[in-house]
């Protein structure tokens, strides 16, 4: 019997590591979406937030992109 | 297709039968945050994890070639311990279906062939080493790596979160969550799926129809695809409601982080070579967004019900399996009887379930005037009162069934 603990060790780290980026970067993206309606309730803008979680979301879309190619391949 | 014996032909609709409740068993784990949070309404859920599994059954073209990836030694397999074994796992899906306790139906598979394989080949036929590396060590893993994942998620998301309002975040949750479902569903549908179509393409090979080696035929795949989509249609109802709303409250957030951590877990497991199963990730990373959450609170009783489920699922569905290739060793009438006693033992279970019936319409009426350390929302409660009816109705209905039996037993004394 042979435990491949290197193996079982990586699908920890990269299991932690990623899903707590997604999940960060998902939750700023909609964060900054939020302070949009706040600024425009203001009559202000918020480019740079905006922008910034647009950035976020094409991230975690590329995420789940490469989910979708690690089911395929 | 030509030379399909009465057996062969047994062996075959038992698979996608087995795929069937393989779908409506899973369809928790996909959906039952998306469901319990109000990201998506019960039907639409399902619907939506219905096609992305029709999808996924036909996305991957390596299909698996052995059925239990070396836990059993397949090499003369005969027909009939496909078959014992198919019994027991279906019969033990529909158990803990009936129970509303989340199990792995990959477990339950490989216990119904081990216990098929020892009554069959003696014990020599089960190598013991893969069982602890591809049962035992991901069964302990994954709810671990899934549920601290999760926690630690919950916990990021809550503190960037808490600086916006909930009414502006709530429609970024639904829509992360539902991303995430769809990624699980996908992804059980290239495995799950895959599983029955290897079950069936070696029940072929082991009839003589298909030479050794071959891919499944397209019937094959269409089949398995067809029956885990509408296994996950039909919707286990009582597994999403103990998922959803029985371990853990779950905030949209939090649904969220689960859905999340149990995408990549799933994904990440099965591509850095470890794979971890799919319920336990799922089931853990619920649990470990409600502790992840402040003043949330994990269920424990529920868990523990959960956690006793996990461990008796492959002596159980062993039990049974090797109860059934004991009767189809006697030949022909044997294999009769076994079928015979499989939809005897499924109308049972069904006909136990009308008792309480959780539809889409109730899968989220968990009563809160309940006390619910005491019982664990409703998917317990239906648990705790049918254990004492299920175990009498077995025994009055099927006394031939000596695996069906003890189980309820040893549930109820949890």
């Amino acid at each position: 019997m042979k435990i491949d603990w290197a193996a079982l060790g990586s699908v920890f780290g990269v299991s932690l590591v990623v899903t707590v980026a997604l999940v960060g970067l998902f939750t700023l993206g909609i964060v900054g979406l939020s302070k949009r309606e706040r600024a425009t309730e203001q009559g202000g803008s918020a480019t740079l937030a905006v922008s910034g979680a647009y950035a976020c979301f094409a991230l975690c879309a590329a995420a789940v992109g490469y989910g979708i190619y690690l089911i395929v391949a | 297709m030509e030379h399909i014996t009465l057996l062969l032909g047994i062996v075959i609709v038992t698979a996608l039968v087995f795929d069937f409740t393989n779908g409506f068993h899973d369809t928790a784990n996909a959906m039952a945050t998306t469901i319990s949070t109000g990201a998506l309404r019960p039907k639409t859920a399902v619907a939506m994890s219905a096609v992305l599994n029709l999808v996924g059954a036909f996305l991957s073209v390596e299909v698996a070639k052995t059925i239990s990836g070396g836990i059993i030694n397949e090499e003369g397999i005969r027909t009939e311990v496909i078959f014992a074994a198919l019994v027991g796992a279906i019969l033990w899906n529909l158990l803990t279906w009936l129970l509303g306790l989340p199990s792995s139906s990959s477990h339950a598979l490989f216990g119904g062939l081990i216990g098929a394989a020892v009554m069959s080949a003696g014990w020599s036929s089960v190598n013991g080493g893969t069982v602890v590396t591809k049962v035992l060590i991901p069964a302990i893993a994954a709810p671990l790596v899934a549920g601290l994942a999760a926690t630690l998620a919950t916990r990021l998301t809550y503190r960037i979160g808490s600086r916006a309002d909930d009414k502006a975040t709530a429609p970024g949750y639904r829509a992360g969550q539902i991303a995430s479902a769809g990624l699980v569903s996908l992804a059980h549908g290239t495995n799950d799926a895959q599983k029955t179509m290897g079950v069936i393409t070696l029940a072929l090979v082991t009839g003589g129809v298909l030479a050794p080696g071959s891919n499944p035929p397209m019937w094959v795949i269409v089949s398995a695809g067809v029956a885990i989509a509408l296994g996950t249609y039909l919707g286990g109802w009582r597994i999403i409601r103990t998922m959803g709303k029985g371990l853990t409250d779950l905030a949209p957030p939090q649904g969220f982080a689960a859905q999340t951590s149990a995408a990549t877990v799933i994904l990440a497991s099965s591509h850095l070579g470890f794979s971890l199963s799919t319920t336990q990730s799922c089931s853990g990373a619920v649990m470990g967004a409600g502790l992840g959450r402040k003043g949330g609170a994990v269920r424990w009783s529920t868990a523990t019900r959960m956690f006793v489920a996990w461990g008796l699922t492959l002596p159980a569905a062993g039990l049974i399996g090797a109860a059934a290739e004991f009767l189809t060793k006697q030949g022909t009438w044997g294999v009769v009887l076994t079928g015979a006693l499989l939809v005897v033992g499924s109308a049972v279970i069904w006909g136990l379930s009308r008792r309480q019936p959780v539809t889409h319409d109730n899968v989220n009426d968990v009563d809160d005037s309940d006390d619910r350390d005491d019982n664990g929302g409703a998917g317990a409660d239906t648990a705790g009162t049918l254990t004492a009816a299920i175990e009498d109705d077995l025994k009055a209905t099927i006394p031939a069934q000596p695996g069906a039996s003890p189980e309820p037993a040893k549930t109820a004394s949890v």
